[in-house]
């Protein structure tokens, strides 16, 4: 298997860990901006004439 | 002050560094605490808020908090690394580069307060930049290692956080919100004097100038009682300000009364007079120290009892007792 950053197993498996962990925080940011914007343009954002 | 120690470059390799690690940085004890009195304010702003901008407002107190401590363990990385207490931490061990910790600190800060500006308002989110910048940058980078009075003015960041969350619900911080900052502001003294009485070896030989370490532990026992006699009454005050009901009441005059015998205990006591009183662990001390740590154990639970009673009495639906200021405490509005 390659192992272009020359990392032991122990190193490669903590910088999967911390790569998820940065995924993970990035997707919940984004999933927290679009809930707080649709919660504060208010339930009739798409009623409205096009 | 002086600073060696977080501007001289990283030794260790952080290939090896856990998620974990940097999870640590941000100290989620403190932050839970931090989180338990914001979600207090906000409760009992009593103003009605969407639960999902309730959330989100909590969150940016609880990641403010953390990365204020992050940036407190960049810089504190030279003493965190002879203090028993706190030499297992992530930038002592080695695990995290001293710079990384700042660069966290940093990107955490900017992103939380700008969230709270944009979700909930911006004076909620100036309180939180204030809170995060007195933190790193007045006690941690100045007061901790100048001054004995370093907790005491210190300790104002870490009673802000009830007035953001108030701020946070209903855009402003009447009385009764500060009057749940003075509670924690007068609370730190005697909590943190009665740990550094028999932790004082730690902070001498490091030249953090706590109390114990420059005024003597006489002279900090004296405090303690003369800080905790000014406590409780401020603590009782929620009772006849529209703030706080009959279960708050009891929990604040018994609890505060506890709280006085263990204080006049220390007084009493000969804690801190001769070194090495700690074994191993917070809690584990020698017969001469157990009555600060008494104190310090207890002042804790107080603390969170307080806190629990307004919060269920919010959710209970109990209604304050009567008033008794006027519209003074509560709020023109």
């Amino acid at each position: 298997m390659p192992n272009p950053f020359n990392e032991t197993d122990e190193q490669a498996k903590a910088r999967k860990g911390r790569s998820l962990a940065i995924a993970l925080g990035l997707v919940v940011f984004i999933i927290l901006i679009f809930v707080v914007s649709i919660v504060n343009m208010g339930g009739a954002i798409a009623n409205r004439p096009l | 002050m002086t600073k060696p120690a977080a501007i001289t470059p990283a030794s260790a390799s952080t290939a090896s560094a856990l998620w974990t690690d940097y999870l640590q940085l941000l100290k989620p004890r403190v932050m839970s605490l931090v989180v338990f009195t914001a979600l207090t304010g906000l409760v009992c702003a009593g103003k009605p808020i969407n639960p999902i901008i309730a959330f989100v407002a909590i969150l940016c107190i609880a990641v403010g908090a953390g990365a204020s401590a992050s940036l407190n363990m960049w810089f504190d990385a030279d003493i965190d690394a002879k203090m028993r207490r706190t030499r297992g931490r992530p930038v002592p061990m080695g695990k995290v580069a001293g710079v990384e910790a700042l660069t966290l600190g940093v990107v955490l800060s900017l992103f939380s307060v700008m969230f709270m500006g944009m979700t909930t308002n911006w004076l909620a989110a100036g309180l939180l930049a204030f809170t995060i910048l007195f933190y790193a940058v007045i006690y941690t980078m100045w007061l901790k290692r100048w001054t004995a009075q370093n907790i005491v003015i210190g300790g104002l960041a870490g009673a802000l956080p009830p007035a953001i969350g108030w701020a946070a619900a209903s855009g402003s911080t009447p009385l009764n919100a500060w009057l749940l900052v003075a509670i924690i502001f007068l609370w730190t003294p005697p909590h943190f004097w009665a740990l550094a009485l028999y932790t004082s070896d730690d902070y001498a030989r490091v030249g953090v100038p706590m109390m114990p370490v420059v005024k003597g532990a006489a002279s900090t026992r004296r405090q303690i009682l003369g800080y905790s006699l000014v406590l409780i009454p401020v603590c009782l005050a929620p009772a006849v300000t529209g703030l706080g009901g009959p279960a708050y009441l009891a929990v604040s005059a018994l609890g505060g009364a506890v709280f006085l015998l263990l204080a006049w205990r220390v007084f009493r006591s000969r804690a801190g007079d001769a070194p090495g009183e700690r074994e191993e662990g917070l809690y584990d001390v020698k017969a001469a120290a157990k009555d600060a740590r008494n104190l310090f154990a207890f002042s804790i639970l107080y603390l969170t009892l307080l806190f629990a009673a307004l919060l269920v009495e919010k959710f209970a639906g109990i209604a304050p007792l009567p008033n008794l200021t006027g519209p003074f405490f509560s709020g023109l509005a």
